[in-house]
């Protein structure tokens, strides 16, 4: 069982490696909205310090949003989809797997380019690892509640728009406490209570959005 | 006894039978909904006296509140017979659910903008951030996000399936979304009925608010049963109870 969520994964992440310029796209789109922000008013430290929390978790949110097609989208029109509803494997594992390394091509890498974009914006320097905690935090569950939203469109002409109107209003919650979190450790206060939720909606939707996921790929498969 | 009711469930749920008891209950329902409507607003607009701080302009409360109710009531609502359509196969609940989604959000908007309005004397603005108004904005877009995928998908079973289970997840979400906008900021004035031990309202004010609450919840059932009727008429406009019920006409 565990040997099949390990060769999913593993096939995944090599499938991913052998077209890196799609690998960075995601990366290079996180880099390019937030960078668009100085541009569009007046670069003053204070300013674009106050902004940083939202422009760097709005743009972070686009980023994976963009990049969710890639989590079955493939998969589903070369049929390998359904083959692995076929698999006497649990589906809920296989999606755990398939997400794990959606997060991995696209979660991390924006964790790890967020310090160079909170020089961008002037955000001090005590501040970077918070940003980072949150990120890190976050973004798998911007992957989870993702993958409900996309194996609901995977099959709808021109999903992408649908998917967005789907799935944004559901990663509110990590929007206000991401950016929060950032916000309050800026002004020096303890962080704790926001980093506690967003490790509370990780667990949740650990736990549930995999099985729901699943439900939602035997709809989609079921037409 | 199980079997009993899982038979009564059944014939009530075919489409022949709903359309014909739907028809007969529509005007009950919605007979109520109009004399609640009269009294109450009679009682809240004319009768109950003008707030000590907020003088007449909070009679506003008598459509803004209960609109409120009913646009969560709803999402709920559909919801539920979204996972009994699900669970149980029971189509009935799948028309319910779909016909439920425009309702909810014309309530939602109701409450948004009747909320705006309030808005202004009171906070000097017509849009505030405010918790309450923020979460019923994300519940609007909850339910055009229902509406959008259940009319993306051709196939009608599919449609039902995807779209229900993504209410399913909606009503996970929003109590997530309504405390961490709650959190985040608020400058709404505090909940003035679900204190259920000693409201912070007035009983002259509290009695038309509940009235059109209820009033509210039959306009809905009157609404929802038209619009599943008409639902049910479609979807089986090739059978042939539908083909004779035309040639009734």
């Amino acid at each position: 069982m565990f040997n099949a969520f390990s060769h999913l994964l593993i096939r995944d992440l090599r499938l991913a490696l052998r077209a890196r310029h799609e690998l960075a796209n995601p990366l290079i789109f996180f880099v390019l909205v937030v960078s668009l922000f100085p541009l569009a008013v007046t670069p003053t430290p204070e300013l674009l310090q106050e902004m940083a929390p939202g422009v760097i978790w709005v743009s972070a949110l686009l980023a994976v949003l963009l990049s969710l097609d890639r989590l079955f989208k493939q998969d589903y029109d070369d049929g390998s989809l359904d083959q692995l509803m076929l698999s006497p494997n649990p589906l809920v594992l296989l999606v755990l797997a398939k997400v794990l390394a959606h997060w991995l091509l696209t979660g991390l890498p924006l964790v790890l380019i967020s310090p160079m974009l909170a020089v961008f914006m002037n955000v001090p320097a005590d501040t970077i690892p918070i940003i980072v905690l949150s990120l890190l935090l976050g973004t798998p569950v911007l992957s989870l509640i993702g993958a409900i939203g996309v194996s609901l469109t995977v099959a709808v002409n021109r999903g992408g728009v649908l998917l967005s109107l789907i799935v944004l209003p559901l990663y509110i919650p990590i929007l206000i406490f991401g950016a929060n979190a950032i916000d309050v450790a800026a002004d020096g206060l303890s962080v704790k209570g926001q980093m506690y939720f967003l490790a509370a909606v990780l667990a949740l939707s650990l736990s549930l959005a995999p099985v729901a996921t699943a439900v939602a790929l035997r709809i989609t498969a079921s037409r | 006894m199980f079997s009993k009711i899982w038979k009564w469930i059944q014939t009530f749920s075919s489409p022949k039978y709903f359309y014909g008891t739907a028809g007969k209950l529509i005007p009950w329902f919605a007979a109520g909904a109009l004399a609640l409507t009269v009294w109450g607003l009679y009682l809240g607009l004319f009768v109950a006296p003008p707030d000590y701080q907020q003088g007449e302009s909070y009679r506003i409360i008598y459509v803004h509140v209960p609109a409120a109710w009913m646009s969560l009531f709803i999402y709920v609502a559909m919801a539920v017979s979204a996972s009994v359509g699900l669970i149980w196969q029971i189509r009935l609940a799948d028309v319910i659910a779909s016909a439920s989604a425009p309702i909810g959000a014309a309530f939602a908007f109701i409450a948004l903008v009747t909320g705006s309005l309030w808005g202004k004397p009171m906070w000097g603005a017509y849009w505030v951030w405010d918790a309450r108004l923020t979460s019923e904005l994300i519940l609007l877009f909850l339910y055009f996000g229902y509406m959008a995928l259940q009319s993306a998908i051709e196939d009608q079973r599919t449609a039902d399936k995807a779209s229900g289970l993504l209410a399913i997840v909606g009503v996970v979400n929003v109590p997530i979304i309504h405390y961490s906008v709650e959190w985040w900021n608020t400058l709404h004035q505090g909940a003035t009925v679900t204190k259920f031990d000693k409201p912070s309202i007035d009983t002259s004010m509290l009695i038309p608010l509940l009235l059109m609450a209820l009033a509210f919840k039959l306009f809905y059932a009157a609404l929802v049963l038209v619009r599943a009727r008409n639902e049910v008429l479609y979807r089986d406009r090739n059978r042939r109870w539908v083909r004779e019920l035309i040639q009734k006409l």
